[in-house]
C-alpha cells in the first residue's frame, strides 16, 4: 500500500498538506524545510518543482520558483538533496511541477528517479487526460507512483469521474476556477464540496487554492479530507527568519 | 519519435490538436470547460454561412481586403526572379493580424462572452484587439510585459485611445512570454465571460487551428491574384517571417497540400543564431511545452524557458506555433533566419527601391532573398506582414547612426 493510501486509511478528516519550493529559500533548505513541516504537524509534502512559467501559480508561487531557479535548483540537484530523505522524512512526498522540464530530464528517467528517492506521487496539473491516457499514465503507474489529478467547479460530471478513477492516492479540488493565492468565496466552495462528498468518489479529496489560515482550513476540512495551503506558507516564508520558527508558527496557527 | 498524429495533411491537425507530435492541449484543469466549449464550437461557428457572410463583410469594407498582390519591378530585377508582395500592411491597423481579432471577436459574441482579454509584444496584436472591441463594443484588456511598455508607448496610447486597458505583465522577464502568462492567468480567474484573443498559431488547441483558418484569407487571395497575373494559382515560393507564425501560417495555408509550392519561413537571428542574443527557434529550440502546446522552443537544458532576443518585438518569441513546428521537422518547410542588421538594412532597402516602409518583422523576410538562388522564371510571393510606422524610433536611431 502507498504512503498515501496508508495515510488515508489511519486519518481521513483534516489532512494538511503544505507546499513548499524546492531550493526556495535557499538552493540548500529544501530538506530543511521539509523535516520542519513534518515535525510541526503537516501530513503530507507537496515539494514544488521551479519552472519559468508556471500557468496554474499565482504570483507569490511563481516569485519563489524564480528565486530558486536563480539559487540555481535543477531537477538534477532535487533528486541529489533528497536521495536520502527517506531517513529523516516518514511522511508522504508528492513532487508538483510542470511538463517542461520533466521532458528535457526524460520522462521516465524522472519517474524512476522519483521512486528510488522515496517520492510517493506526482501533481503535474498541464499534463492533460488525453496524454496521460495515451501516453505518461503507463510510466507513472510502471514505477508506482500515484498520481493526483485536479478537478475544479466547472469540471462535468462524467469527466470528474473518470479523473477519479484514474487518480490514485488522492484528488485535487480546486476550490474555484483560479490561479493559487487568490481570495475565495468560501460558502461557494462549501456547496461544490457537498456536491462532491455526494458523488462518493473513490479517492480522498483535499481542497487547494485560497487556504490559507485556520479559518479557511476549517471551512473546507468540513466537506473534504483536508486540504492543501501553498502562497501562505511561501509568503511566510519569504519574510526570512528561522526556517522552523516560521514554520513552527504557522503550523500552529492553522491547526490549533 | 511518438507521434499522436500520423497523417499528413498539414491543414488539419487531429481532434486532440497534433500536427504530427506537436501541438495539443497541454492545460491546467483550470481552463479545460473554457478550451472545451471553443474546441467543440469552433468549426461549427466558423463554418456556419451567417458568420462566414458577417466576417467577409468586415474583411472587406472594415478592413480593406483583399489586399493587393503587387508585382515589385525593381526588386525582382535586382534578385532575377519575379517577385510579388502581398501588401498585408495595407489592412486597418497595418499589419494581418486584425484578420484574425475580426475572426475572433464574432466567434466571442457567439459564444456569448462579454470580455476580451490579449496579450501583446509590440503592441500591433493588442492595437488589432483593442480595434475590434471598440467595434463592437466589448470591454478590452490587453496585458503587455512591462518592458515592452517602455519601449512600445505609440502603440500603448493607441490602445488607450482605442478604450482598451492595457496592465503591464510584472512576472518573469517582463516581455511577450509573461505577457502571455498572464493573459492566461486573467483567463484562469474568470472564465465564464471573458475570450482570450491569442494573437498567433500558438496556444493550446484549437487556437494555432482557428488563428491559422483566419489568417488563411491571405493565401485564398494570392492564389485568385496569382491567377489572374501569372496563369496560375501555384507560386513557385511563399517566403514569410515567422514569430509565433501567424502571418506565415495564413500565406501558407492554400498551399502547405501543394508540394510544387515551397514554403519558406525566415525566423530571427538576433545578433546571429549563435551569439546567445537570437530568436531562430527552430535552430536553437527543442521540442519542449509552452503556453498549452507542445512543439519547439528555446530552453536551457534543464527545461526553463529562454528570453530570445530579436530587433524586432513581433518576433522576440521563444517558441514557434505546432504547425510551424512540424512543417520545420517534417522538412515541408524551408527555415532560414537573418539577424538584426539584415533586417534593418532591408528595411531601407525596401523602401528606397520599392517605395515601401516596412514593419521590422516583415523586413526580415526580404532579407533572405539574395540567398534563395531563384531561377529567372520562379514566382515568389512575400508576405509583407506589416508596415513601418510602429518602428520608425529604430530607423530614426538607425539614420542617426549612419551619419
Amino acid at each position: 500500500m502507498s504512503r498515501l493510501s496508508e495515510l488515508f486509511k489511519k486519518q481521513s478528516t483534516r489532512v494538511l498538506n503544505v507546499y513548499c519550493t524546492a531550493g526556495f529559500p535557499n538552493l540548500n533548505s529544501t530538506l530543511e524545510v521539509m523535516e520542519s513541516l513534518q515535525s510541526n504537524g503537516a501530513n503530507i509534502i507537496e515539494l514544488g518543482m521551479p519552472y519559468s512559467d508556471p500557468l496554474a501559480d499565482g504570483e507569490v508561487i511563481q516569485s519563489s520558483g524564480n528565486v530558486a531557479l536563480a539559487n540555481g535548483m535543477t531537477i538534477d540537484t532535487l533528486f541529489e538533496q533528497l536521495a536520502n530523505m527517506r531517513n529523516s522524512i516518514h511522511i508522504p512526498v508528492v513532487l508538483m511541477g510542470y511538463m517542461n522540464p520533466i521532458l528535457q530530464y526524460g520522462f521516465e528517467a524522472f519517474c524512476k528517479k522519483a521512486k528510488e528517492v522515496g517520492v510517493d506521487g506526482l501533481i503535474l496539473p498541464d499534463l492533460p487526460l488525453f496524454e496521460f491516457e495515451h501516453l505518461y499514465g503507463k510510466t507513472i503507474q510502471i514505477n508506482e507512483l500515484d498520481f493526483v489529478f485536479l478537478v475544479t467547479p466547472e469540471t462535468p460530471e462524467e469527466r470528474l469521474r473518470k479523473l477519479d478513477s484514474l487518480s490514485t492516492g488522492f484528488l485535487y479540488a480546486v476550490s474555484s476556477s483560479a490561479t493559487t493565492g487568490k481570495d475565495k468565496d468560501f460558502s461557494k466552495v462549501a456547496v461544490y464540496l457537498q456536491k462532491l462528498q455526494a458523488m462518493k468518489l473513490k479517492n480522498p479529496v483535499l481542497v487547494g487554492f485560497g487556504i490559507k489560515d485556520k479559518e479557511t482550513f476549517d471551512a473546507v476540512a468540513a466537506y473534504s479530507n483536508g486540504a492543501i495551503i501553498g502562497s501562505a506558507y511561501i509568503n511566510a516564508l519569504s519574510k526570512g527568519g528561522s526556517i522552523e520558527e516560521t514554520t513552527s508558527q504557522f503550523l500552529k496557527a492553522v491547526l490549533n | 519519435m511518438h507521434s499522436f498524429n500520423k497523417s499528413i495533411n498539414y491543414q488539419d491537425p487531429s481532434a486532440e490538436g497534433y500536427y504530427g507530435d506537436f501541438g495539443g492541449a497541454y492545460i491546467p484543469e483550470m481552463l479545460y470547460s473554457n478550451v472545451e466549449t471553443l474546441k467543440t464550437q469552433y468549426l461549427q461557428i466558423m463554418q456556419d454561412p451567417e458568420f462566414q457572410k458577417e466576417f467577409h463583410a468586415l474583411l472587406k469594407d472594415y478592413v480593406g481586403r483583399p489586399t493587393p498582390l503587387f508585382y515589385a519591378e525593381r526588386l525582382s530585377k535586382e534578385i532575377g526572379t519575379n517577385i510579388y508582395l502581398k501588401r498585408e500592411d495595407l489592412c486597418h491597423t497595418g499589419a494581418h493580424k486584425i484578420n484574425n481579432t475580426i475572426g475572433q471577436i464574432l466567434l466571442a459574441q457567439r459564444l456569448g462572452k462579454k470580455k476580451i482579454i490579449a496579450e501583446t509584444g509590440a503592441g500591433q496584436h493588442g492595437v488589432a484587439t483593442a480595434t475590434v472591441c471598440a467595434l463592437k463594443g466589448m470591454e478590452c484588456v490587453v496585458y503587455m510585459g512591462e518592458k515592452d511598455i517602455e519601449r512600445q508607448a505609440p502603440n500603448v496610447a493607441r490602445m488607450k485611445m482605442l478604450g482598451a486597458t492595457v496592465v503591464p505583465a510584472t512576472s518573469g522577464s517582463k516581455t511577450l512570454k509573461d505577457a502571455t502568462n498572464e493573459a492566461i492567468r486573467a483567463w484562469i480567474n474568470e472564465p465564464n465571460e471573458t475570450h482570450y484573443i491569442i494573437g498567433s498559431v500558438v496556444g493550446p488547441h484549437p487556437y494555432p487551428d482557428m488563428v491559422a483558418r483566419f489568417q488563411s484569407v491571405i493565401s485564398d487571395e494570392m492564389r485568385k491574384q496569382l491567377k489572374e497575373k501569372t496563369g496560375s494559382e501555384l507560386p513557385t515560393h511563399v517566403v514569410a517571417c515567422v514569430g509565433g507564425g501567424s502571418n506565415a501560417a495564413g500565406a501558407f495555408y492554400h498551399f502547405l497540400n501543394e508540394e510544387s509550392v515551397e514554403l519558406v519561413a525566415v525566423e530571427a537571428a538576433g545578433h546571429g543564431v549563435h551569439s546567445g542574443l537570437s530568436a531562430a527557434t527552430t535552430q536553437l529550440g527543442k521540442p519542449g511545452i509552452l503556453h498549452g502546446s507542445k512543439s519547439i522552443l528555446m530552453q536551457t537544458p534543464d527545461g526553463q524557458v529562454v528570453e530570445p532576443h530579436s530587433i524586432s518585438a513581433g518576433l522576440d518569441y521563444p517558441g514557434i506555433g505546432p504547425l510551424h513546428a512540424f512543417l520545420y521537422e517534417s522538412k515541408r518547410g524551408t527555415f532560414t533566419s537573418a539577424t538584426d542588421e539584415e533586417a534593418l538594412k532591408w528595411a531601407f532597402h525596401l523602401s528606397e527601391i520599392e517605395g515601401i516602409i516596412p514593419a521590422l518583422e516583415t523586413a526580415h523576410a526580404f532579407a533572405i532573398l539574395p540567398k534563395m538562388n531563384f531561377k529567372p522564371t520562379d514566382v515568389v510571393v512575400v508576405c509583407l506582414s506589416g508596415r513601418g510606422d510602429k518602428d520608425l524610433a529604430t530607423y530614426m536611431q538607425a539614420m542617426e547612426l549612419k551619419k
